[in-house]
């Protein structure tokens, strides 16, 4: 197992790598960082744009394999490079993650717990009042874009609570920006509200579709008959024996779902304030800013690495079938 | 002492323990039921109305006695069973009575019955792969079942699991205890469901269909260990089964059941002996039986089982039974003893069954063609359609996820020499995972490359072009176990037929007419071509899969384990049309099946496959009765006989352990690992088993071995 898992590492590494490269290309050559800086009034002088640009490793008149091997050069080093402002991109991308972290933490541990449960329950109560609920509820939101979403709660959290009631925007009121002490937790986790339940309701939508297809397969199996036969009570073996299988199939999907959430919630991120990687993805494209998109996807890259390399480990955590190989 | 029921049969071990009590002795009342169901109906709601699926099942069975369930499936055997340990779904409505040591356990709460179960009431269920959880160890799940209703540690509950899988025959329990199920070979994973129901020392155990998977060699090894777990517990055993053969020798009382009703209950004697109740006659005239010696043609029971959400009124085997009454169509009959009978059964005309009626004559019995000229000829005037000479299957074992490097080789078919003739039946039998369907695939593939040749009307495979291995495709055939999956559930029948005529260019015409004409062959109604394959019955799938077949008027068709999906009143009938469609026909068949029965009714010659290789062929007397292979010899020892008397009589050869992997043939002699004759060798003998593989020696005209100390023994 441990050599299946270093094999299947360094082969992913190298797709890592042609993948953020690809990447590089890519943005180098359909973005146009200099339109940031043309039209404006007055004038900028060319010279000073291709300064500017020159300083960012931004230009196009460079070739852009030239521009590539300084990128390369700098990752390689650990430096993603500036962004068009012209500040470390190793500084923006490090805010971010931690934003996104503060912001996914909870939401991802309370949503995949929360939609296994609810999608196992629904097996178990299949047609029942609970199942036809949740049923019809994970669908209403799996089917609204998320923006409605968040809007839809921002809504219904002034309506019902007051406007002001709750505050929403951002990740925290400016007076504690910055802050860590107990008043600004309280604000934090006051802020956090609103974008952690866009998050919880849309996982646990999709995770208990899941997780209830697979609980019914295991429903009616052989092996949790058997279970009860030997005197284990109804919820013991659906737990027990049931959940514990029907799980197996689900772990992958969580767990790609979850790693890949971190440059993914972009839409939740916007709506509400916060300056996390979703949104840094949206915004280096609409600024042209090539580092800042490349470093994005290099982002991304390790993260499908990480997932993959995860989810073999709890899947042979998991299941015994798989732990000889 | 009472037992009215059962009047005869003082031989039977557990009533001589009886006898032998002192009338005093009040300690242990053996003589009052553990387990006694009353009046149990079961019925389940559906979109097509109820369905009765148990419609007044009563029983009882004593300490160390086992009691027999048959029936063909649907007949509620599993749900009644279910309703006892009261594990089925929510929805099912279940009435009646079950009582266990006087306590009733209908309408006991989940938690006061899972004190039970598992406790007084041990389960062994059908198909032992998915009945063990995959995720956790066999030794878990054990321990489990230990901890649940004793005062155990983890460490003295391992210690018990080991001494339990011991018991039941896991070699090197040890090691064994930490393997997953599916580390396990099918007959070690029932081992493991036995040692789990026998875990808490049960007062009943239950077992559904606990062979009907494995092969008959593994069949024999899990009876025995089920009877030795009876011995070491004393409990009581319910047994639920389809197959005639397996109550015959296991069980003390018979009960048959028919569209969830008890038809017929006794002794196994009075049972299979003096059969008073026509379904039961019936079940009986339809098995195939390894001891018969005289070709007959099967009388199969006509029709299917009734549905059980409109149960027609009166007796529900009306439509199937050949002496019906008027009355029978307006009463059901209940179930008890009738006049000038010696056990109960459900049946309006019982009294007069053994009285005026002959019971053995009430099914007409079907006519057996006269055999035709071709099948009248010597076997050596009459030309060869296939031949196999030293056919090799190797198959690379690899390992590796990316990058596969051979490890070894899998020996699936490893030099295999047969021939068929023309008008002749060829039977191959074998344990699974012998290399039987690999063979078949082989021939089918018609291999150019490969070591050994494949000579198919004469003609070698190796030298064919393309047109060649057309017009072949076209005279050979196959038709597989299982219809529903080989049958395009989209495509009314008559398209399905119409396919292999249009690939081989017939013309519109032609077509339409010879449709009909095929639906009319197989015994199927011409008019019902346009249904689709889910409009018919399991046994009508398996004539239209064979009228496919014959389609193209092929000369040798390919047959594997034809009828072992089907139930045995079914099956009847499709071995019949078989037998017919040869002589009619001048086929040849190929015919692959584990059951040693039907293979005996069905072929003229067999050839039994081990490992690979065929350790003994010749024609079918010879190999029934003068086995001379020590495999050939333990495979039909181990086929039990619907005949209780002669069950009991018989000692069966056991095999140790499973088949080995054709990645590890032992050296010399391939079955030396298990071969029962080996052990009573003497050490320059055994070291020739062990040095040098037997080559196929003849010992008769039509019969060869492929064994150094080959010896015919009676054993059925
Ligand atoms: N959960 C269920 N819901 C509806 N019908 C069922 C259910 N379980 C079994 N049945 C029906 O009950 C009948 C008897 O089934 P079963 O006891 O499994 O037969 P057997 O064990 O004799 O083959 C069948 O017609 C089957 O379809
Ligand atoms: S009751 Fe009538 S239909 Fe039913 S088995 Fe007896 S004779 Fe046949
Ligand atoms: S050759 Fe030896 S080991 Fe093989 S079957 Fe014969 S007696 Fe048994
Ligand atoms: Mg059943």
């Amino acid at each position: 197992m441990g050599r299946y898992l270093l094999r299947k590492l360094a082969n992913n590494l190298i797709l890592v790598l042609l993948a953020a490269s690809l990447s590089y290309f890519v943005a180098g050559l359909s973005l146009h960082p200099q339109s940031n800086y043309e039209g404006r009034n007055p004038p900028l002088a060319k010279s000073t744009i291709a300064k500017t640009l020159d300083d960012v490793n931004m230009n196009p008149d460079t070739p852009i394999v030239t521009r590539f091997i300084t990128w390369a050069d700098g990752v390689a080093h650990g430096d993603l490079g500036k962004t068009i402002d012209g500040s470390p991109v190793n500084d923006e991308v490090g805010r971010r993650i931690g934003v996104s972290t503060r912001l996914l933490l909870l939401a991802t541990l309370v949503g995949s717990v929360g939609g296994v449960a609810l999608g196992a329950l629904g097996a178990i109560k299949q047609y029942k009042l609970f199942d036809r609920v949740t049923t019809l509820a994970s669908f209403f939101i799996l089917a609204m874009p998320t923006f409605v979403l968040a809007l839809f709660l921002k809504l219904a959290s002034i309506q019902f609570l007051g406007a002001g009631t709750i505050h929403f925007t951002g990740e925290t009121d400016p007076e504690f920006a910055g802050h860590w002490d107990f008043a600004a937790l309280g604000n934090r986790a006051e802020h956090m509200l609103l974008p952690g339940l866009t998050l919880v309701l849309i996982q646990v939508g999709l995770y208990s579709r899941y997780q209830r297809s697979t609980m019914l397969d295991v429903l009616g199996s052989d092996f949790l008959r058997t279970a009860r036969a030997k005197g284990l009570r109804r919820r013991t073996a659906l737990v027990k024996h049931g959940l514990r299988t029907a799980i197996l199939p689900v772990v992958p999907l969580l767990v790609y779902n979850i790693v890949l959430l971190f440059v993914g919630a972009t839409f939740t991120e916007k709506a509400f304030g916060w300056h996390g990687m979703g949104e840094l993805l949206v915004n280096s494209i609409t600024r042209n800013d090539v580092n800042a998109t490349a470093a994005v996807s290099l982002f991304t890259a390790v993260l499908v690495l990480i997932a993959g390399i995860l989810s073999d480990l709890m899947y042979a955590a998991l299941d015994p079938r798989v732990r000889v190989r | 002492m009472t037992d009215s029921t059962n009047p005869s049969q003082p031989s039977d071990s557990t009533r001589t323990k009886e006898g032998l009590r002192p009338v005093t002795d009040t300690r242990l009342d053996i003589s009052q039921p553990v387990l006694e169901v009353s009046d149990l109906h079961v019925a389940f709601p559906s979109e097509a109305g109820q369905v009765r699926a148990v419609r007044g099942v009563s029983y009882a069975v004593r300490p160390g006695e086992v009691l027999g369930i048959v029936g063909e499936s649907g007949s509620g055997k599993s749900v009644s069973s279910m309703a006892v340990l009261g594990l089925l779904p929510e929805s099912a409505a279940v009435t009646g009575s079950v009582k266990l040591n006087g306590r009733e356990l209908l309408g006991l709460s989940d938690n006061e019955m899972s004190k039970i179960r598992g406790k007084d009431i041990g389960m062994v269920f059908q198909d032992p792969l998915s009945a063990l959880t995959p995720v956790y160890s066999v030794g878990t799940q054990i321990v489990e079942a230990l901890q649940i209703h004793q005062d155990l540690t983890k460490v003295q509950a391992r210690e018990r699991s080991i001494e339990l899988l011991d018991l039941v025959g896991i070699p090197d329990p040890k090691r064994r205890v930490d393997n997953f199920p599916h580390e396990f070979s099918g007959g070690m994973r029932q081992r493991a469901m036995i040692a789990m129901a026998i875990a808490n020392d049960p007062k009943v155990i239950i077992a559904d269909e606990p062979t009907t998977a494995l092969d008959v060699t593994i069949q024999a090894q899990v009876l025995e260990v089920l009877k030795k777990a009876q011995d070491v517990t004393g409990a009581a055993i319910v047994m639920i089964t389809h197959d005639l053969g397996v109550i015959a020798g296991f069980a003390d009382r018979v009960q048959v059941m028919y569209a969830g009703k008890p038809v017929e209950a006794g002794s196994v004697d009075e049972v299979y002996y003096s059969p008073r109740m026509p379904y039961t006659i019936g079940l009986l005239g339809s098995i195939p039986r390894l001891d018969d010696t005289e070709r007959r043609a099967l009388t199969p029971i006509e029709g299917n089982p009734p549905s059980m959400v409109e149960l027609p009124k009166g007796c529900p085997f009306a439509a199937r039974c050949p002496i019906a009454i008027d009355r029978c169509r307006e009463v059901e009959p209940t179930l008890s003893v009738k006049e000038g009978n010696t056990h109960p059964t459900a049946c309006h005309r019982s009294h007069e069954l053994g009285d005026t009626l002959d019971p053995a004559a009430i099914y007409p019995v079907p006519e057996v063609p006269e055999a035709s000229d071709l099948e009248q000829r010597p076997r050596g005037e009459r030309a060869t359609v296939l031949e196999l000479d030293n056919l090799t299957k190797h198959f690379p074992l690899t390992k590796g996820a990316v990058v596969k490097r051979k490890v070894g080789v899998v020996r699936a078919v490893d030099g295999i020499s047969l021939d068929i003739r023309e008008g002749e039946t060829l039977g191959l039998v074998g344990e699974s995972g012998c290399g039987k369907t690999t063979t078949l695939l082989e021939i089918l593939d018609l291999p150019k490359g490969q070591v050994g040749t494949v000579t198919v009307f004469g003609k070698d495979t190796r030298s064919m072009n393309r047109a060649d291995r057309k017009t072949l495709r076209r005279d050979m055939q196959i038709v597989f176990q299982d219809p529903m999956a080989a049958l395009d559930a989209r495509m009314p029948i008559g398209d399905i037929l119409a396919e292999p005529l249009k690939t081989h260019g017939w013309d519109k015409e032609r077509i339409a007419a010879r449709v009909p004409e095929l639906l009319e062959l197989v015994g199927l109604n011409p008019d019902h071509a346009d249904r689709y394959p889910q409009e018919f019955s399991g046994g009508q799938r398996q004539r239209i899969s064979i009228a496919r077949a014959l389609a193209l008027e092929p000369k040798l068709v390919v047959l594997d384990e034809p009828v072992s999906a089907l139930d045995v009143s079914i099956q009847a009938g499709v071995l019949n049309l078989l037998d017919e469609l040869k002589t009619r026909l001048g086929l040849s068949y190929l015919f692959v099946a584990h059951d040693l029965s039907v293979v005996r009714h069905i072929a003229d010659r067999i050839a039994v496959m081990y490992l690979g290789r065929i350790v003994e062929v010749g024609d079918t007397q010879s190999i029934f009765d003068a086995p001379s292979h020590p495999y050939t010899q333990a495979l039909l020892s181990a086929v039990p006989l619907p005949d209780p008397r002669r069950e009991r009589e018989r000692t069966r050869i056991l095999l140790t352990g499973d088949l080995p992997s054709p990645a590890n043939v032992p050296s010399g002699c391939r079955f030396r690992n298990r071969c029962p004759k080996y052990l009573s060798l003497d050490e320059a003998e055994q070291l020739r088993c062990r040095d040098e593989d037997p080559a196929s020696a003849k010992l008769a005209d039509d019969h060869s071995a492929a064994c150094h100390f080959a010896k015919a023994l009676e054993v059925i």
